[in-house]
Parts: structure tokens; sequence; C-alpha cells
């Protein structure tokens, strides 16, 4: 790439131009998932709720996200009288500045990545946790006393959760010995049994401990106390409106997608599909095995996110006081013991012991996984007329024969 | 005028301009905010010289530092008399004084190193190198830092729970008083 650009542009505009064209593909990217991770959850919370969600604009509502957004620029840009204004019009764009940067070492597929650096997943790390800036700089410079309230909530859950999972991040770490998020993925090609997450007990405990902290570093429910409607109004977005506040939504989308795409690293294979042996774009060339590698990753992420969708709208929001004893007295100590263990693992427990454990581990989820899929297909998705379904089933209605 | 030259311009004025910021503005969260750009244009320029693990370092705990602060800015002064700062002409004259001194120190150290190049990145070690190093694996007959390190955090360890100690120690005692 740098090549070809060198062959067009002099010396210094080349890289420019790279730069410029990696920065607006991530942008491209991160508007693109957002649209229809907006349109996702609007159709997955409907079907949860038992409604339809958004049908009229395209096919399936599928371009609603578009009718939110031309409504959301066409609105009044407004800043309270008694707000900071300076700080007030900033807050959006620093909390998408910092979810926009995890993206720059986040790789795509094989060499596919903006920036190869070697510390890739302390980077995403640093970046992601300067987020929260954006949020208690826009709680506080509201002039409100909910924003300030959302804000100061969102710092405290945020300084607390940062704990436990770089701690989770360290277990995989552990094992791999790098920090490099390409590392990671050539080191789990294969077989799905060489994913990290179930290379031994540990990891795959902290696979699912670094899930529920990232999905709080998103401020996702059950962990959204810095919106929480039902007792802050909307938190630090209270006095938001339009473009302003869909960059905040632009900011939270994009973690979202950055934290699932470090957990896939981290744990589920990068872009190897599990199957398929070796790297793609060696069997493959460049182009196809891109292209097979970005579609497994794209997969990958869009399978956690919809999980985070899947449990927003089935968990009831935690308190402020439940949302820290989670974190302190639950994960932190589990994180801990994690990190201790993996630590002994790799130490102590031999390779064929080990590689036999994996593949349990692996057999055991997938098994699992297939279990749950059969038995929803095998459960009747209504009930006959006359009587209720779950648990209500055996109970009378108004419409049971007598 | 190479593209580094060029970067490290925009970044050093980006720096200096806030860190001018932090001195200046009146508001205590504004001055914490210019002082976050302060330690974002530094970690910038670790990433500008190629050493990335240091500037990610510098984002997390710096950054995140700075974060503490903004809320201790916010929870403690948002009320009283601190909300927003003023300057009195002698802390003007004390505090531009040894700014001079310490400027003229720092100039008089940097001009004897020749030639700062930015972007070796050739010849710099990875992160698993440093960390062996760090951990005296490397090679033989290197200081082993881990000791030293330990020590340090466990020294820190100690100050945060005496710190929580003492916050505790009133209501403890009121309590014992009761009973």
């Amino acid at each position: 790439m740098p090549e070809f650009w060198s062959q067009i542009l002099p010396h210094p505009w080349h890289l420019v131009a790279i730069g410029l064209i990696a920065a607006g593909l991530l942008f491209g990217f991160i508007g693109i998932s957002t649209f229809f991770a907006i349109w996702a959850e609007r159709k997955v919370s409907g079907r949860i709720q038992d409604r339809l969600g958004p049908t009229r604009v395209g096919p399936y509502g599928l371009l609603q996200s578009l009718a939110d957004g031309i409504k959301l620029i066409s609105k009044e840009d407004f800043a309270p009288t008694d707000a900071d204004r300076f700080l007030f019009r900033f807050a959006p764009y620093l909390a998408f500045c910092a979810s926009f940067c995890g993206f720059l070492a986040l790789p795509f597929g094989a060499g596919l990545v903006a920036v190869e650096l070697d510390v890739a997943a302390f980077f995403m790390l640093a970046v992601l946790s300067s987020e929260v800036f954006g949020i208690i700089l826009a709680g506080w410079a509201s002039a409100s006393k909910w924003s300030l309230f959302g804000g100061l909530r969102e710092a405290a859950q945020v300084v607390s959760y940062e704990v436990p999972r770089a701690m989770c991040v360290v277990v995989p770490v552990c094992v791999a010995g790098t920090l490099s998020l390409s590392e990671f993925a050539r080191q789990q090609q294969g077989g799905f049994w060489n994913w990290f997450v179930f290379h031994d007990p540990f990891t795959f405990a902290a696979f699912f401990v670094f899930f529920i902290t990232a999905t709080a570093s998103c401020k996702r429910a059950p962990f959204d106390l810095a919106e929480a409607e039902s007792e802050l109004v909307a938190g630090f977005l209270v006095e938001y409106s339009g473009i302003r506040w869909s960059y905040f939504f632009l900011a939270e989308y994009g973690s979202m997608f950055a934290v699932s795409g470090l957990a896939v690293y981290l744990f589920l294979g990068g872009w190897h599909s599990g199957v398929l042996p070796g790297e793609p774009t060696d069997w493959l060339g460049f182009w196809a095995g891109s292209f097979l590698n970005l579609g497994v990753f794209l997969a990958k992420c869009w399978m956690l996110v919809l999980v985070m969708i899947w449990l927003r709208w089935s968990l009831p929001r935690l308190r402020i006081d439940q949302v820290m004893t989670t974190c302190l007295r639950y994960l932190l100590p589990i994180s801990c013991v994690l990190l201790i263990g993996v630590s002994l693992w790799q130490l102590l427990v031999p390779r064929s012991i080990g590689f036999v454990v994996s593949c349990a581990l692996a057999v055991a989820s997938v098994a699992f996984t297939f279990g749950v899929i059969v038995s929803l297909f095998r459960l009747p998705t209504s009930s006959p007329r006359g009587s209720l379904p779950g648990v209500w089933a055996g109970r009378s209605t108004p419409l049971t024969p007598r | 005028m190479t593209l580094s030259h060029a970067l490290f311009a925009i970044l050093a004025s980006v720096t200096a301009i806030s860190a001018l910021g932090v001195v200046l503005s009146g508001s205590i969260v504004r001055a914490a905010v210019w002082l976050l750009f302060t330690l974002l244009g530094v970690s910038m320029l670790y990433f500008l010289l190629g050493a990335e693990f240091l500037g990610a370092a510098q984002l997390i705990v710096y950054v995140g530092g700075t974060l503490v602060l903004v809320i201790f800015g916010i929870m403690l002064t948002a009320q009283g008399p601190f909300s927003s700062l003023k300057t009195r002409p002698m802390e003007w004259v004390v505090g531009g004084a040894l700014g001079a001194v310490l400027f003229a120190l720092l100039v008089n150290a940097v001009r004897p190193i020749p030639d700062l190049q930015p972007g070796g990145a050739g010849t710099l070690p990875g992160t698993g190198p440093l960390g062996m190093g760090f951990l005296g694996i490397a090679n033989n007959g290197a200081v082993a830092y881990l000791l030293p390190f330990e020590i340090v955090s466990v020294h820190l360890l100690v100050v945060l729970i005496g710190a929580a100690y003492l916050a505790r120690a009133k209501r403890h005692q009121r309590t014992e008083g009761e009973a």
C-alpha cells in the first residue's frame, strides 16, 4: 500500500494520503456499524418485548437510522444558559475521538490495520478508558444536577471496572506472551480448540469476566447508570440534543465494537474461522484471504455486539451500589484469582494435559451452544388456543374450555 | 523540513499552548481539561518517537490520573471559593521566575545531546526484551529492577491503606464512644 502511493505522490505526502484513507475507512466503518447496530438494537428490543420494531422506512425498517439521522441533524443545536459553552460543545467530540482512536490499533485481518502496534492491546485499553472524559465533562458542563450525577456515577463506574478489565486482558497475554493483536491472531490459527478462551479453565472464566466488565465500560445496560432514565432523567445526556447527542451514541456503539474486537482477538481466535487450517491469506492470495478474514472478524464482532444488545433488553438496571459491589467485591477478586491461576497453569501443567483440557472445554462449549439452539427450535413458538406458554402453562384463561 | 519535523512542530505547539492554558485559565475544571491536553500531547510525542509502550502508559496513567483530578475538582470545589482561581501579582512574579529558571536548566541539559532524530524505529527494542530486561532475565549481569519496583508498589499500597485508615478513623472512634 505505501509503495502504490509513493508512485503517485512525493515523499511525505503519500504517508499523509495513507493516513487520511485509513482514518476515513475507520470513520466509515464506525458510522455504518452504528447505523445497523441501532437498527438491530431497536429490532431486537421490539422482538424481545413482543413488538415489531421499525418497519416503515425501507425493507424491514433498515433505513430507520437514516431517518433518525436526518431528524437529528435538523434539530436545534442548543446549549443551556448556565453551561460552560466551550466544554459543553466540545465534550461529544472528545468522547467520539477516544472511541475512534481505539480502532487505530485494531486489526481487521492479516495486515489490515491502520497502525501495527507492538502494544496494541495495552493501547486499546488506555484509549478506550479515556472515553469517560467526554461523559464527565458533558455532565459537568451542562450545569444540571442530573447531568452531574450521571457524569460522576460514570466516572466511579469506569475507574472501578477498568481494574478487573485490565487484569482479564493480562490473562490471555500470559498465555500468548505478547501484546500485539496480530500476533494473538497468529497464535490462535487452525481449529477452534486453539482459541485462547478454551486454553484452560482460567482463560475460559476470564472471557466472561472480561465481557461483563467491557459491557460495563461501554456503559451499556444493565450498567447504564450514567443515563438511568428512571432516576436521572437521561443523566449526562439531559441537556444535549441534535447532532451532539448523536455523537455520544456514535461513541457508545463505536466502543461496543472496539471492545468486542478486543475480546475476539484476546479470546476468540481473531480473524481465524476456527474451521479452516492455517492463515487464509497464505493459500487464498492477499485479496480473497483478506476478504474472508474481514468477514469472519466482523461476524464474530457482530455476535458479541448482539449479545450485548440481548443483555440490555433482558436484564433490569442495577442500582449504583450494586454496580460498585459487583465490581469491587466480586469481579476484582475473581480476576485476581484468574491471573494467579493462569500463571500457575502456564508454569506447572504439562502440554499434553493442557491439550486434553482445552479440547474438552471446546467440545463441551460447542455441544452446549448447539444444544441450546436445538432446544430453541424444538420448543413450541406458540401455545394452543385457550392455554398459556412457559411458566403459565396449566393456568386457565377466559378462552379455556371448561 | 520532513514530515516528522512538521508533526513535531504541531504537537509541541499544541502541548505548549495547552500548558499555558493550565496556568492561565481561571476555572479549575477548565485548567484540568487543559492539563489533559498537555499530557495527551506528551504521549503523542512518545508515539512520534516510536516509544509506543511509553506513550500508552502515559495515556493510561497520567490521563486517567487527570480524570480523578477533574472529579476532585468538581466534588470538592464546585461550590467553594476555589471554583475560580485568582492569582495575585506576587504569585505571578515568583511562579514566572521559577518557570524561567527551570526552562533555562532544561535547555542547558538538552543542548549537548547531538541531533535528536525522531522515528528511529529499527533500533528500538520491543516490549518483550524490555520486559525481560526489567525482570533481569534477558542478558546475564543485567540489574534486575523487579525488587525495587515491587518495594515501591508495596510502599504505595501502604500509603493507600494508611490514607483509608486515617479517613475512617474519626467515624470509628465515634461508634466506639457510643457503644
